[in-house]
Order: structure tokens, then sequence, then C-alpha cells
């Protein structure tokens, strides 16, 4: 089990946000050209902060309490994964709560 | 620089890339602050869960010190960044035109609201008399 502390977190933040898309219908899986367009965007910037800053020594990791799988540049898979899951789990929140209140974001609204 | 400082400008380079360089202004939205206090409180519990366990281990000189919870100061600024910037290049390109629009019928309670609603063209008002 304590190879799964991160990766369990890992799971528990997609399927805590899953119900967003499979009942309240937020679409975002859905819209999978933008969610990818938006990974495209941030993924690769936190990647190589994360990189550097375990290269500068700011931060390391417990290898016990992940699965192992170390990816180049010395990240764990989790921490990788971690980039993926974070923002789509973000989206999920912001078109969730667009949905149940009906606020509206500029320029995105129905004309 | 320390994990402070980069945690700081990324802060920064949030605030202008919403405010002035995609123009999203999600910073002036309600939806967008209520979207993030939901995801910080996620964040309290599973960061916590990490550094509580020594996932992650920072060297003293990189950060602050200041904690909350386990977690340094400085994994709240880090997350204030990610989760923004999600958001902010997610509003980007749907306003680009990128699948603006959700795809009708989206979600179990959608699918099934519309189910529930009366249609005009099934079944018995469209059916012939009997006899």
């Amino acid at each position: 089990m304590r190879a799964w502390v991160y990766a369990g977190m890992l799971v528990f933040v997609v399927v805590a946000t899953l119900p967003l898309e499979l009942l309240l219908g937020t679409r975002v899986y859905a819209r999978w050209r933008r969610t990818g367009l938006t990974l495209l965007c941030v993924a690769p910037v936190f990647v190589l902060w994360d990189v550097l800053a375990i290269h500068a020594g700011h931060w390391s990791f417990d290898l016990t309490q992940t699965l192992g799988i170390v990816l180049p540049g010395d990240l764990p898979l989790e921490e990788a994964l971690f980039f993926v899951v974070v923002p789509v789990a973000s989206v999920l929140s912001l078109e969730a709560v667009r949905r149940v209140r009906g606020w509206p974001v500029r320029g995105e609204e129905h004309r | 620089m320390t994990h402070t400082e980069v945690s700081l400008v990324a802060v920064a380079v949030t605030v202008v890339l919403d405010l002035w360089v995609l123009r999203t202004r999600l910073l002036t939205t309600r939806a967008y602050w209520v979207s993030y206090a939901i995801v910080l409180f996620f964040q309290l519990l599973t960061n916590e869960w990490l550094t509580s366990r020594g996932v992650f281990r920072y060297d003293p000189d990189a950060i602050l010190g200041w904690r909350i919870g386990h977690a340094p100061v400085e994994d709240f600024l880090f997350g204030y960044a990610i989760v923004t910037q999600s958001m902010v290049w997610w509003v980007f390109w749907g306003r680009r035109g990128v699948e603006r629009e959700a795809p009708p019928a989206g979600g179990l309670v959608a699918q099934r609201r519309a189910a529930a609603a009366p249609s005009s063209d099934d079944g018995a008002a469209t059916r012939p008399p009997a006899g």
C-alpha cells in the first residue's frame, strides 16, 4: 500500500471530480481538443519548473511512496500525471460552478 | 532562486497572463473565485495527505518554513498558479472558438431532464385514432 500513497491521491482527485462530468454535464473530457490545448499550454511550463527545482535541490520525493517509475528529469510518474490531473480537475470545477450558478465568463456566453 | 521566489514570480506571471496578456480577466469573475475556493479546499486535503507522509521533502534553505498543516506556504502559491492558469487557458481557447459550446445533452442529469420532457412527435399524439 505504501507505493500507492501518491498515486492514490491522484486516483482520489480523478474519481472525486468524475461526477461533475458524468452527472452535472460539464463536458470537459467531452471537449477533448480544448482540454488538450489547455494541457499543452500549462503542463510543460510546470513540468519544467518541477524538473529545474528538483535539480536545484528545492525538493525531492520519497520514492518508496510512489510506484517507482521515474521519468527523464528525475520526475516520478505520479508527479508528471499531477500536471494532467490537477489542470483537468481545476477546469471541471470552473465549469461545474458555471453550470450550477449560471454565472457567465465574458466572451463565452451564447450570442 | 529559492522555491519562495519562484512561487511569487509564478503568481505574478499568472495575474499578468490573465489580466493583460490573454485578457481572459477571469480574476474579475465570481465564477473563478468560487471555483478557486473549492479547489483550494481539496488542495488542503490532498497536499496534507502527501506532505504529512513525507512524500515531498523540501530543502529548508529553499522555503520560508511557514507551513499550513505540513505543507509549506509556497505550495499554495504553486497551486494557485497551476489551477488559475489551467482555467485561464481553458477560457482562452473557448473564446478562440475551440469547442466553445458544450456538446448537447451533457451528463446524466441533463439527459434525464431531456427524456422526461414531453416531446411533440413521440407516441400517442401522432398515432391515428383507434377504430
